[in-house]
């Protein structure tokens, strides 16, 4: 026993890194849209930052805890809510046994992610827990979360006592309209001079043609050199193809694993997590970097969350010492949880 | 074929290596043999390779190595590799009973070029099938050397759902279904066998490299297999550097 999905929400499911080295067998990779903020929620309950996790998108499941859990709540704001009072992100909770935890619709962002102390019970499959709905592997059944799943923990009991939390300049800022930093190629060469020019000064909104395998964008036609068809070689996460109607689409998380399209520019992966968070309407202007620029932000990107998780590991709360108080601030009520910094 | 590879950049933690433009037996070889070598001796940094008809996608830590060390790497395996390399293959045997329920579209193909469904069935499977790559689903692979004489365009209406282990033809592809998937793909036979397992220790049958080789079966016999396919205990026949058949009707 473990939690009882009451609502789905709109697309929940078991999302971790993603199925790699599966790739030359045709097997997308899957996995989290924001990797950043699962292995966030990850850290933040204590967990392996490769730890699988549920990731909603726009509208949030209804959880009811059947026994204890610390879980976090990272990614979109979706008003999350216990037991209807207003549950904090970016922190561990101590869910106690029949809390319920829901969501309203989204204020900021697309997509959030939660984490639990325990490893979610389903089954490893290809060294990865991710969820890949086309092929029906992975995660709970193959499948998005329905109403009425429970899905149960690993471990017996909750052994975890410590809480976490970020600092408010560690926690990301979504936006609707944002610069998307790209690598040029590999098919860069398939595109005159001034096609380049146009992909890198013109805003592209996304369309409603927008999921987990891939963002449709509209705006300025990208033309190509001789025609818009290559050999089908490989793709990855961020590869920004134009097929004939010069239209970019930036491959996403459930991408296929080849393609047939010329690849004008890749999204640099620090980059990914802005586009994740981002839905239909959104807009989007490509900025260019090198590849040794990309290596470097990369790099500094990673180092980033390696500050993340000493801070996380030397600031702690006992999780339990939690104590309810109500507060009024400027007129309004709170019910507001205080834990002792240790 | 290109004289050389061409390293081009994919973002900051991959890149492919380009070996020609084209779909050849040559290059399929070039980049199986290359391949062959980088597994041998990975650079550090190295977390996935994905082999297709012309290039090898190579993703790796921009933690442990970069854009530039890696290409260095790359070269020296590559202009180490030259033209022999390994002529190792197999020929992985594919049990298919044609016709009937197992393959509606079959009489379609026969009546679209002049033949009989035997003599679809005769072309289809006197010849041995390169498997260039895997792509599009888990464990589909790109079979090229079919016969002009058997090619037939995609349905009109694509089918919203074929059975796996299906076996069709497209145009002057042919191909094998690995999942239940939807499809324009005419449908000329089954094989009981699974080319995708998820659960399995190597989900998928086929590699990159190897040839495919289609045995006509009758009904009896795909049920025979079927059973013991799910009982876990069918081996599948593969022929290691047999005679490889080539398109000769």
């Amino acid at each position: 026993m473990s939690f009882k999905v009451k609502k789905a929400g709109l697309f929940t499911t078991v999302q971790d890194l993603g199925r790699y080295s599966f790739q030359r067998f045709g097997m997308s990779v899957a996995g989290a849209m924001d990797l950043y903020s699962l292995r966030l929620a990850n850290i933040l309950v204590g967990n392996e930052q490769s730890e699988a996790g549920l990731e909603a998108t726009f509208m949030g499941p209804t959880l009811e805890f059947m026994e204890e859990e610390i879980i976090a709540i990272t990614g979109a704001d979706m008003g999350a809510k216990i037991n209807g009072n207003p549950a904090p992100m970016w922190r561990s909770i101590l869910m106690k046994k029949g809390d319920v935890l829901s969501f309203g619709g989204v204020k900021s962002g697309l997509r959030a992610y939660i984490a639990f102390s325990r490893k979610l019970d389903v089954p490893t499959i290809m060294g990865s827990k991710a969820t890949f709905t086309r092929g029906r592997i992975g995660g709970f059944e193959g499948r998005k979360l329905a109403d009425g799943d429970q899905i149960g923990f690993k471990e017996e009991t909750l052994t975890g006592t410590k809480g976490h939390y970020l600092l408010k300049d560690q926690i990301p800022q979504y936006r609707s309209d944002d610069t998307i930093r790209v690598v040029l190629g590999p098919q860069d060469d398939h595109f005159p001079e001034e096609s380049i020019d146009t992909f890198l000064s013109s805003t592209y909104s996304i369309t409603n043609e927008a999921d987990r395998m891939g963002y449709r964008l509209e705006g300025e036609k990208i033309l190509h050199k001789e025609g818009p068809d290559i050999i089908s070689d490989g793709i990855v996460f961020g590869s920004v193809q134009v097929p004939g109607h010069g239209m970019p689409i930036i491959m996403m998380a459930d991408r296929a694993t080849t393609g047939g399209y010329t690849k004008i520019a890749t999204v640099i992966t620090p980059d990914l997590y802005k586009l994740a968070q981002m839905g239909p309407g959104s807009k989007i202007r490509f900025s260019k970097v090198t590849v040794e620029e990309a290596n470097a932000i990369y790099r500094k990107s990673e180092t980033g969350i390696e500050e993340i998780l000493k801070h996380v590991e030397n600031n702690s709360f006992n999780i339990r010492d939690g104590r309810s108080m109500k507060l009024k601030v400027n007129g309004k009520s709170y019910s507001v949880e205080v834990n002792e910094i240790v | 074929m290109y004289d050389k590879v061409k390293y081009l950049p994919a973002g900051d933690s991959s890149l492919s290596m380009e070996f020609g433009n084209e779909i050849s037996v040559q290059v399929n070889k070039r980049i199986r043999n290359t391949l062959a070598a980088i597994e041998e001796g990975p650079p550090e940094g190295l977390k996935e390779l994905i082999p297709t008809y012309r290039s090898i996608q190579v993703l790796y830590d921009p933690m442990v190595t970069d854009f530039g060390q890696m290409v260095g790497k790359l070269q020296e395996i590559a202009e180490s590799v030259g033209e022999g390399g390994s002529d190792n293959y197999r020929i992985v045997e594919i049990p298919t009973c044609y016709g009937g329920e197992y393959g509606p579209d079959i009489e379609f193909v026969a009546k679209h070029n002049d033949l009989s469904v035997e003599e679809v069935i005769k072309i289809h499977s006197s010849t041995d099938y390169l498997l260039y790559m895997l792509g599009f689903t888990p464990g589909f692979g790109y079979l090229g050397g079919m016969s002009e004489k058997i090619a037939t365009p995609r349905l009109e209406v694509p089918r919203t759902i074929i059975p796996a282990g299906s076996a069709g033809i497209a145009g002057s592809q042919t191909g094998i279904y690995p999942i239940d998937s939807p499809g324009g793909w005419q449908l000329i036979g089954r094989t009981p066998i699974k080319l995708y397992d998820p659960l399995a220790e190597v989900p998928v049958l086929l590699n990159a490299g190897d040839y495919v080789r289609f045995k006509p079966i009758s009904e009896d016999e795909f049920k025979k297999i079927h059973k013991l396919v799910q009982e876990g205990s069918y081996e599948v026949n593969i022929i290691h550097n047999g005679e490889v058949r080539l398109d000769v009707l």
